[in-house]
């Protein structure tokens, strides 16, 4: 598919209050543009509002004001040009690996000699072949997250929409997936839009990290990642990295100190 | 040492079954054998078995039991028919919830057993009055569970499936319903438990043949052996269905087992 930007504009988001409490204001106006091939990641700290946005563009929530627009359209609604991978593990359980990664490619009708062609390639960048006919629940959860992976990629989407697919994996396991995603992404160069609270993540991933404010939600800083591509692990340990995370540490304590205050 | 929630093995699980069958037989042996309770009411586990045999041999039960088994399968097949698809649509479609869903409470309330005579006025004592009595008992609770179990389908799978490019009916077709899947089938065992029950109602009342019919026969000649060997036999027909049903969706549904 052809990329296109994808433009946030002053997309704000209040939840209705619940009984006598209060509507919750998630998301004060904010504007982001993501250019076609870019990676940017979101980091905040936790509420802040990350996830709503997130869902926002992939269309599964909608902005109390303000709108979304990938390329000329405007989000109104989920679709396929925009895949998702969500913190929890969404596979769907009755079907295997194999059929959870075509599952877009059925719903669009796309020939059964090409799914089998698209399955064998994502399979093997996934590093999931030989897996192909497994139940998720026989998975760990680094597989489970990979085949999510590859589901949401074998659609072929504008965009990637990523919501912490890794902060439920244990560290190890965790750069690993970190460096199998470059390594996807360094090959196509599709645009991804990354949410994490993981500083060291969003670094090694990113070439644009936008930092949110404690609730209400808010961009409040915005730093460019210059360490060049292809990255290797061996990037977290230079110089320039270690500027970029304690820059970084600055703005995320200030606010997590203000999340836990609050 | 027996710890909380730890599994139990196959070899032991069909032992420790079978324990409880036994033991429940020599307690029936102690107190008919043993004159504790006097042979009028309550036959001997041998004296039932000579009268299942005179049942079997000499009064064509199996003729009886063929029929019942007809009954119960038609009336629930019947009963799944309409409650399935329905309870599918309302736990996924609100609206259609919203209309059917009260009526469905206040129906699956009026008890079965007192439409007999009803039933009895408009249908006769034939067979559609029996599938009737089956129906009514089984098919608004039916459709109840199937609605609050394809309601249950988890959010996140549905919002998956919708950035995959799914549409509403792909989401009910390719999602909802394989979901529920295991746990409808799950319902479909408990109902046909239920469905025994309500054939029995209605053939002690109103029948010329069936197991419930040859249990009210037997209680005219005061043949205690025969009723409990009808009562027995229900048991054992309920055994095996429950058996071959959880063996079914064991089969049918190997992502969904541990
Ligand atoms: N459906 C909802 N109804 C009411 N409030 C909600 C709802 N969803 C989110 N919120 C509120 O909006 C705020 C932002 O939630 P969100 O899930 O976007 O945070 P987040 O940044 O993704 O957090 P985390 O890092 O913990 O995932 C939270 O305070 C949350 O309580
Ligand atoms: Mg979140």
């Amino acid at each position: 598919m052809s990329q296109e930007p994808l433009r946030i504009r002053g997309v704000t988001r209040s939840f209705p209050g619940q009984g006598r409490a209060g509507p919750t204001l998630a998301l004060q106006p904010t504007d982001l543009t993501v250019a076609p091939g870019e990676f940017v990641a979101i980091l905040g700290p936790s509420g802040c509002g990350k996830s709503t946005l997130l869902r926002i563009v992939a269309g599964l929530d909608r902005p109390t004001a303000g709108t979304v627009h990938l390329g000329p359209r405007e989000v109104t609604g989920p679709g396929p040009d925009r895949g998702m991978v969500f913190q929890s593990y969404t596979l769907f359980p009755w079907l295997s690996v194999a059929d959870n990664i075509r599952y877009g490619l059925v719903e669009r009708g796309v020939k059964p000699a090409e799914q089998q062609e698209i399955l064998a390639r994502f399979l093997a960048r996934t590093g999931l072949r030989g897996f192909e006919n497994h139940w998720p629940r026989q998975l760990s959860g680094g597989m489970q997250q990979r085949t999510a992976l590859a589901r949401a990629l074998a659609n072929d989407p504008e965009i990637l929409l990523l919501d912490e697919p890794f902060g439920a994996l244990d560290h190890q396991t965790r750069e690993l997936m970190q460096e199998l995603l470059l390594e996807i992404w360094q090959a196509d160069r599709k645009t991804v839009l990354f949410v994490t609270h993981d500083i060291d993540e969003a670094i090694f991933l990113a070439n644009r990290v936008v930092v949110m404010s404690a609730r209400p939600g808010r961009i409040k800083a915005e730093v460019k990642v210059d360490l060049p591509y292809p990255r290797e692990w061996t990037v977290k340990t230079t110089p320039e990295f270690g500027a970029l995370k304690a820059r970084l540490m600055g703005e995320i304590r200030e606010e997590v100190r203000r999340a836990a205050a609050s | 040492m027996m710890r909380p929630l730890q599994p139990v093995g196959a070899g032991a699980r069909i032992l420790l079954g079978t324990a409880f069958f036994a033991a429940f037989l020599g307690l029936w042996a102690a107190v008919s054998y043993g004159g504790v309770v006097p042979a009028l009411f309550l036959a001997s586990p041998g004296r039932t078995l000579a009268s299942g045999w005179a049942l079997l041999a000499e009064y064509g039960f199996a003729f009886d039991i063929g029929v019942t088994v007809w009954r119960v399968v038609g009336g629930f097949l019947l009963a799944a028919l309409v409650a399935v698809p329905l309870g599918l649509l309302m736990g996924a479609f609100k609206p259609v919830e919203a209309f059917f869903e009260p009526f469905l409470s206040f129906a699956r309330y009026l008890p079965a057993s007192a439409f007999i005579p009803l039933l009895i006025l408009w249908a006769g004592v034939g067979e559609a009055q029996k599938l009737a009595v089956i129906v009514i008992g089984s098919v608004f609770q039916l459709v109840i569970m199937v609605a609050v179990i394809a309601g249950g389908t988890r959010r996140d799978l549905v919002e998956a499936a919708y950035t995959l490019g799914s549409r509403p009916l792909s989401i009910l077709r390719r999602v909802v319903i394989p979901a529920a899947a295991p746990q409808v089938a799950e319902a479909l065992r408990l109902v046909l438990g239920w469905a025994w029950t309500y054939v029995i109602v209605a053939e002690l009342v109103g029948a010329s043949s069936g197991i419930g019919h040859m249990i009210m026969d037997s209680q005219r000649l005061l043949d205690t052996g025969q009723m409990i060997f009808g009562i027995v036999t229900i048991g054992v027909i309920g055994l095996v269905t429950d058996l071959l049903f959880k063996a079914a969706n064991r089969k049918l549904f190997p992502w969904a087992a541990l």
